[in-house]
Parts: C-alpha cells; sequence; structure tokens
C-alpha cells in the first residue's frame, strides 16, 4: 500500500517534470498575430526561437475567434508580435487575460506592437462607429510599406536583445543581414514598379494605404461603404457609374476578403481583378512575399 | 676687520651673481608665457572654427528635422498623448435590447413540470418590451489585476431592476497558467453559463438552463483555473461561492457552494475546433431555497422552499467550422450539453396550511440541448435547436410534490427553435426566432423579434 502510494507520487512528479521540461526550453517561444510578424521573427531570431502565427494569409485578423488551441499557444508563449492598433482587438485581449501567463501582458517588454514603433496613416479625426469599423490609432494595415517594416524590424531586434541578452550578437547580425538584403529589394522593387507609378486602383477594404503611398497608386473608390460593412448592391451601382466617368485600371481585394463583390465589378467594367496576397505564407520569408505579391501587380497590369 | 671685510665682499658677489641669475630666469619664463599663449590661442582658434562648424550642422541638421516633422505631420501621425484625465477611463460598452413577443399560451401560465422554477426563469411580457439591456465597465487595474463591472437593467412586472451582474476582479501576472478571480461573476459550470446573454445564439435560454438555474448561475466568490503548459488546450478549475443565490440559496455562513470544471479543447487542421468540457456544482447546505409553485387562483400564493444539499454534474461540446479558418464570410458552430440534478432534503410549502405542507424530497432532474448555427453569408445566419428534459422526483407527500411543480405530471418537456438572423456590422444585429414550445401540456407557439445592439469599446467574444 505505502509502496503503491509512493509510486503515485514518483508518477505525478515525472509528468510535473516533464511538463517542466516543456516549458524550460532554451529557445524563445514567439507568439505571432500575423504571418508578416512571425516572418521577421523568423528572420531575427534565426533559430533561437521558434515561430508561431496565430493565423494565415487567408484570415481576416479583425475577425478571429478566441480558439482554445490560441489560448494554449499564449500561455507557453515567451514573446508576443502583433500588429496592435485595435487591429486584434476582438480576440488578443481575451487570450492574454485566459493564457495566465505573466511575461507577454499588456505593457511588458515581451508585449511587442508594431504599429507603436512607426507613425500611422489615416488617423480619424472623428470617431463614430456610423464610419464604419475604424481604428481610432489610425490604419494599422503599415506591413504594406517597406520603409516602415524596416522601422520595425529595427524595434524588434532590439526587444528581442532586451529579452534574450545571451543571443544579441545573433539577433544584431541578423538585424544587419536583413537590412542590407532588405534595402537592396526595395530598390529594387522601386525599379521594377515604376510602371506601376499614377495607377488607379478600386480596392474592396481600405487596407491598401501604405501600399498605394508607396508605389504612388491612386485609389479611385472603395467596395465597402464603410471599413467592415459588406458592400451593398447600392453602394456597388455608384462606384460602378463613378468608374464609367473616370476608369480605373485593376481592382485589388486581400486574399482573406470575399472576392464576390470584385469579380462583379470585375464582370461589369472588363477591369483585371488582384486578389493580392496580403500576407506571406508559411514557408514565405518578407522579401519571397513582397516578390510574389508585387509581380501579381505588376502581371495584372499588363 | 680683515675677516668682516672678506665676508662683505663675499657677500655682495653672491647676491649680485644672484641678481644675474634671476634676470635671465624671467626672460625664459616669459618666452615660456609667450610660447604658451600661441599656443592657446591657435587652439581656441581651432574650437571656434570646430563650433563655428557645429552650429552649421546643427542648423542643417535642425533643417532637416523640421522637414521630416513636417511631413510627418502632414501623413497625420499625431500620437495620442495619454496626459489627459480621461484616457485612463475604463471600456465601456453599452448593450441595448428590445423584443417584440408573441405567445399562443398565456406566458403567466407557463411552467416545467419536474422542475421548480427560480431566479428569472420563465417567459417574459407578451407584445414589446425592453430586454436585458448591459453596461459593461472593464479595463487593466495595474500590471497584476484587470477588473470588470456589468449593471444589468431588466424589466419586471412594470419596474425596471438594476442587478449587479458581475463585479469582479482578475489576476493578470500569477503566472505559471494561473488566474485568479474573485467577486461576482458567471461560473463555469457547463459552456453558455459564462457567456452574457447577448452574446448567445438565441433569444432564450435552453430549457434546462430555465431549470436548473433560472437561466444562468452567478455568485460571489473566488475562481482559480490553471491552463497545462500543453498544445492541447487543457485547464483545470475550481470555484468557492457564498451560496447564497439560486440555485443554492440560504444564508449560509463561509463556503456555501463550489464547483470543479475541466476543459479540453484544439483545432483539427486549420478550418476546425472544438472544446470538451466537464463540471460539477455542489451545495450541502441549502436552506430555504425558494421558487415559484402553481399558481392557486386567489389568495396569496403558496411558495415552495427546498432545504437539503444538491449536486449537479455537467458536460458540454462545441464545435465550430469556418472555410480556411476564417469565420468572416461563413462559419458553423454546432454545441451539445447535458446537465444531470441530484437533490436530497425537504421541500415545505410556504404560506400553506395550517399545519405547513411539507414532504422529504429526492429529485433527480436531468436535460439536454443541441444547436447548430450557420451563418452562410456575410451578413446572414440560421440556427436550429432542440432542448429537452426528464424528471424522476420522489417525495414522502406526492401532492405537496405535485403543488411545488416538482411532479412531471407524465410529461417530459421538448422545445423546437429556429432563427434567421440579420448582422448589418458586428456591433447590431435583428434576429426572428420561432419556438415549438412543449415545456408543459399545452404546446405554446412563440415569436420573437428582437435587437440587439452593442455601443461603445469593441467586445471580445469568448470561443
Amino acid at each position: 500500500m505505502i509502496f503503491h502510494h509512493w509510486k503515485n507520487t514518483y508518477w505525478l512528479a515525472a509528468l510535473l517534470l516533464a511538463l517542466c521540461a516543456n516549458t524550460a526550453q532554451a529557445q524563445l517561444n514567439i507568439f505571432a498575430c500575423e504571418p508578416e510578424w512571425a516572418a521577421l521573427a523568423r528572420t531575427l531570431a534565426g533559430d533561437t526561437a521558434r515561430v508561431y502565427s496565430a493565423t494565415t494569409a487567408q484570415q481576416d485578423p479583425h475577425h478571429i475567434q478566441a480558439r482554445p488551441s490560441l489560448i494554449a499557444k499564449v500561455r507557453r508563449a515567451d514573446m508576443l508580435v502583433c500588429t496592435g492598433a485595435e487591429l486584434e482587438v476582438g480576440w488578443l485581449p481575451l487570450l492574454l487575460r485566459k493564457s495566465g501567463n505573466a511575461k507577454i501582458q499588456a505593457g511588458q517588454a515581451a508585449y511587442f506592437m508594431a504599429t507603436d514603433h512607426v507613425a500611422l496613416l489615416e488617423k480619424p479625426s472623428v470617431l463614430d462607429r456610423s464610419l464604419g469599423d475604424i481604428h481610432a490609432a489610425g490604419n494599422p494595415h503599415m506591413h504594406l510599406d517597406p520603409y516602415r517594416v524596416q522601422q520595425v524590424a529595427e524595434a524588434l531586434a532590439s526587444t528581442l536583445v532586451t529579452i534574450d541578452p545571451a543571443n544579441t550578437n545573433n539577433y544584431q547580425k541578423n538585424l544587419r543581414n536583413f537590412i542590407h538584403e532588405w534595402s537592396q529589394a526595395i530598390t529594387q522593387w522601386e525599379k521594377q514598379t515604376l510602371e506601376l507609378r499614377g495607377k488607379r486602383i478600386v480596392v474592396n477594404h481600405n487596407n491598401w494605404i501604405y501600399l498605394e503611398r508607396w508605389l504612388g497608386l491612386e485609389r479611385l473608390a472603395v467596395l465597402e461603404s464603410r471599413p467592415g460593412i459588406p458592400p451593398s448592391s447600392s453602394h456597388l451601382a455608384k462606384v460602378l457609374a463613378q468608374l464609367k466617368q473616370k476608369p480605373a485600371d485593376m481592382i485589388l481585394y486581400a486574399s482573406y476578403q470575399n472576392n464576390k463583390p470584385a469579380l462583379w465589378l470585375s464582370k461589369k467594367t472588363g477591369l483585371p481583378v488582384v486578389g493580392l496576397a496580403f500576407s506571406p505564407s508559411d514557408k514565405e520569408n518578407l522579401i519571397q512575399w513582397f516578390d510574389r505579391a508585387l509581380h501579381q501587380l505588376l502581371r495584372a497590369d499588363l | 676687520m680683515g675677516k668682516s671685510l672678506l665676508m662683505a665682499v663675499i657677500t655682495v658677489t653672491l647676491f649680485n651673481s644672484s641678481l644675474v641669475f634671476a634676470s635671465s630666469e624671467t626672460d625664459a619664463i616669459q618666452q615660456q608665457l609667450d610660447a604658451i599663449k600661441k599656443e592657446y590661442g591657435q587652439a581656441i582658434k581651432a574650437l571656434e572654427d570646430r563650433l563655428l562648424k557645429a552650429e552649421k550642422g546643427a542648423q542643417v541638421a535642425n533643417d532637416q528635422a523640421q522637414k521630416l516633422a513636417l511631413q510627418l505631420e502632414q501623413s497625420n501621425t499625431a500620437r495620442t498623448s495619454s496626459s489627459a484625465q480621461n484616457s485612463f477611463n475604463p471600456a465601456i460598452s453599452l448593450i441595448l435590447d428590445g423584443r417584440f413577443a408573441s405567445f399562443d399560451n398565456n406566458p403567466e401560465d407557463y411552467e416545467l413540470p419536474g422542475f421548480a422554477l427560480g431566479n428569472e426563469a420563465g417567459l417574459r411580457e407578451k407584445g414589446l418590451s425592453i430586454g436585458h439591456s448591459e453596461l459593461t465597465m472593464s479595463a487593466n487595474i495595474d500590471d497584476q489585476f484587470f477588473g470588470q463591472m456589468t449593471l444589468a437593467f431588466d424589466e419586471h412586472d412594470g419596474e425596471t431592476e438594476t442587478e449587479l451582474e458581475e463585479a469582479f476582479i482578475q489576476t493578470l501576472g500569477l503566472g505559471n497558467g494561473f488566474t485568479l478571480k474573485a467577486g461576482r461573476f458567471f461560473s463555469e459550470i457547463g459552456y453558455l453559463n459564462q457567456q452574457h446573454g447577448h452574446a448567445w445564439d438565441f433569444s432564450d435560454a435552453p430549457l434546462i438552463y430555465r431549470g436548473l438555474f433560472g437561466d444562468q448561475l452567478i455568485d460571489d466568490g473566488v475562481q482559480m483555473t490553471w491552463l497545462a503548459p500543453t498544445d492541447t488546450f487543457l485547464q483545470l478549475g475550481a470555484e468557492l461561492f457564498g451560496g447564497s443565490r439560486f440555485p443554492a440559496g440560504g444564508t449560509t455562513s463561509g463556503i456555501g457552494a463550489w464547483t470543479a470544471f475541466a476543459d479540453i479543447g484544439g483545432d483539427i487542421g486549420i478550418e476546425h475546433s472544438w472544446q470538451l468540457g466537464v463540471s460539477h456544482w455542489r451545495s450541502d447546505n441549502i436552506k430555504d431555497r425558494k421558487s415559484g409553485g402553481h399558481a392557486h387562483g386567489t389568495g396569496e400564493a403558496e411558495t415552495p422552499s427546498f432545504s437539503g444539499d444538491s449536486k449537479i454534474s455537467a458536460l458540454d461540446l462545441v464545435y465550430k467550422w469556418a472555410p480556411k479558418g476564417n469565420p468572416n464570410n461563413q462559419n458553423f458552430k454546432f454545441q451539445f450539453e447535458y446537465f444531470d440534478r441530484d437533490e436530497d432534503g425537504e421541500v415545505l410549502m410556504l404560506n400553506s396550511g395550517p399545519p405547513l405542507e411539507t414532504t422529504l424530497y429526492d429529485g433527480d432532474q436531468k436535460g439536454w440541448y443541441a444547436q447548430a448555427v450557420y451563418q452562410f453569408k456575410p451578413q446572414w445566419q440560421v440556427g436550429f435547436r432542440y432542448d429537452r428534459l426528464d424528471s424522476n422526483n420522489r417525495g414522502s407527500d406526492a401532492d405537496v410534490l405535485t403543488e411545488a411543480g416538482l411532479d412531471n405530471e407524465g410529461h417530459k418537456p421538448q422545445r423546437y427553435s429556429a432563427t434567421l438572423e440579420w448582422l448589418p456590422s458586428e456591433f447590431s444585429r435583428l434576429r426572428l426566432q420561432y419556438n415549438h414550445d412543449e415545456s408543459y401540456e399545452k404546446t405554446d407557439h412563440q415569436l420573437f423579434l428582437q435587437y440587439t445592439m452593442s455601443l461603445g469599446s469593441h467586445a471580445a467574444h469568448q470561443f
């Protein structure tokens, strides 16, 4: 009897040990809210981190459910890399509260919000929900501007150093390499996309402002009459009439958005439609993803 | 004499020579001073030059900074400053709810044979009425705590009642997966219980929630949960309650009720997710839990009162599907819950007699519901639900049992519900619901048209 009791305790201890060993890995667990930040974290951390992306390019980061699997991931995270500016307001706060993880709560160094480190465009002067699902801090979709991505990379590298000083050299070296390659890529992209300058586009949701600014695209119309509200047929008819007056060059929608309104408009106008890869796939790094997305635009322009 | 002369000569000679020596030293110092002066002059000149250069540089830098600042300003990037007093105000959200209800039967006649109804249980008013309005305030208190309070406004018999529905604090920084909650909160028993009514997919609570909890189990106490550090979601938790609120009851000192629960969940691929939970609620010391009984024509209503012990066991399952894991355009949700309650004690009819009518009571009540909700396009959703209850209560006095509404009268309550919802945005919802209600022998057809609107800060909804 005593032996059995002892044996039980032994097993329990072994189980607890196994659980602890599981958490006490040398590798840093990074929870990224979107694939672009997962890709950036992978590039900057290299082998020193295990990076998990909460979403894919097919999922709308505004509307993610606080699934049990995500809570379990946040529970074990050493660091959070998200967009911020209320993009994840519908699910991230809940994950944090349920996680029981002190390390990654708001205000901690490991709570990294990319939009805290760049200047945002389109900060609304009037906050009213009749204007749709607007973000008080400004338009959060800034990962489509390579210069801002570089600013985020610098901030992320220094946060990694703060959290994991033992690997300082690694992070600094990776950042140097990234910036070197990224700057070269920017020069090349800007050369390649010269022909896109001044092109007129119609977009599904207003999440392209940073790309528009960078490439010099001109936005003629948005299919959603208000951000976050699915396009109504009356508004689509208005856009169609507007395009007859002033034709556009292409229609853009993000890979996770409902493509029906864009396809409808394309059928009516004969304009090319691009379902742009809004985020990298899980195997791509940021340079490969930008390459692919820009080629999608260039191809549509032919 | 000769000696003193010699002394004088020596002295003069010495004095003179020292004078000569002094004069040559002054020259050297003078020269050195000149050299130093020259050197310093050059150094100062160099410094002045550098200062001038630096000033020019600063000018250029300043110009550039101004240009950048201008650019930043043009791109409308002003960061919000946190100096204003109200920027630390808690997040406020307001739920407005109203409905039109139509019943074939008189809602006053509603009963659930085998279940003594208490708390909020029952049908609400016929016709137009406002529903359950809620005001919620929440915020991180500091780096260790989160706090939330919800005031609920309800209409009861022509009077507006305000109820403190939730008021709790919760730890953020315990770490190692532990979270402690204290105050008044929704118990984690079952699945639906911990969600606010406005987040439910139907206008009314499942019959088993109505029968056991009077719609929802809220109590004052503490809750501890632990989340396992595993890839599969595994949560264990326990709650200690004062136990003065339905379906516990009475004045108890210390701990009147407790719960224990475990949830496990995860994803299957990218499109499917699930959660399975078991939970148990127990109160060993219920005193005078009042509930509504049979209406008795004229005179003061006799009210059943239960004293004894009560145990509830529950099983819940939730499954969700979204194409490509993106629930925004289309999604599907299935949920199932089963409850079983076992009670032992005594039932007393207040205001009866004399002598007071009383019976020993051995209660066995169970029930389940299953529901499926399908959002088939971005703004539209349909839902179906089936409810089923059963009971096998025994007592020493069958008549008293019947009077207390605890005899099932040979009837097994069931209900079919269907909804159609229009969701203009994530902040608003219009719902049409039909119930084919066989709660008691006379079948009722119920129709609801309901709006639910959410104002203020963006709500985050649980899985």
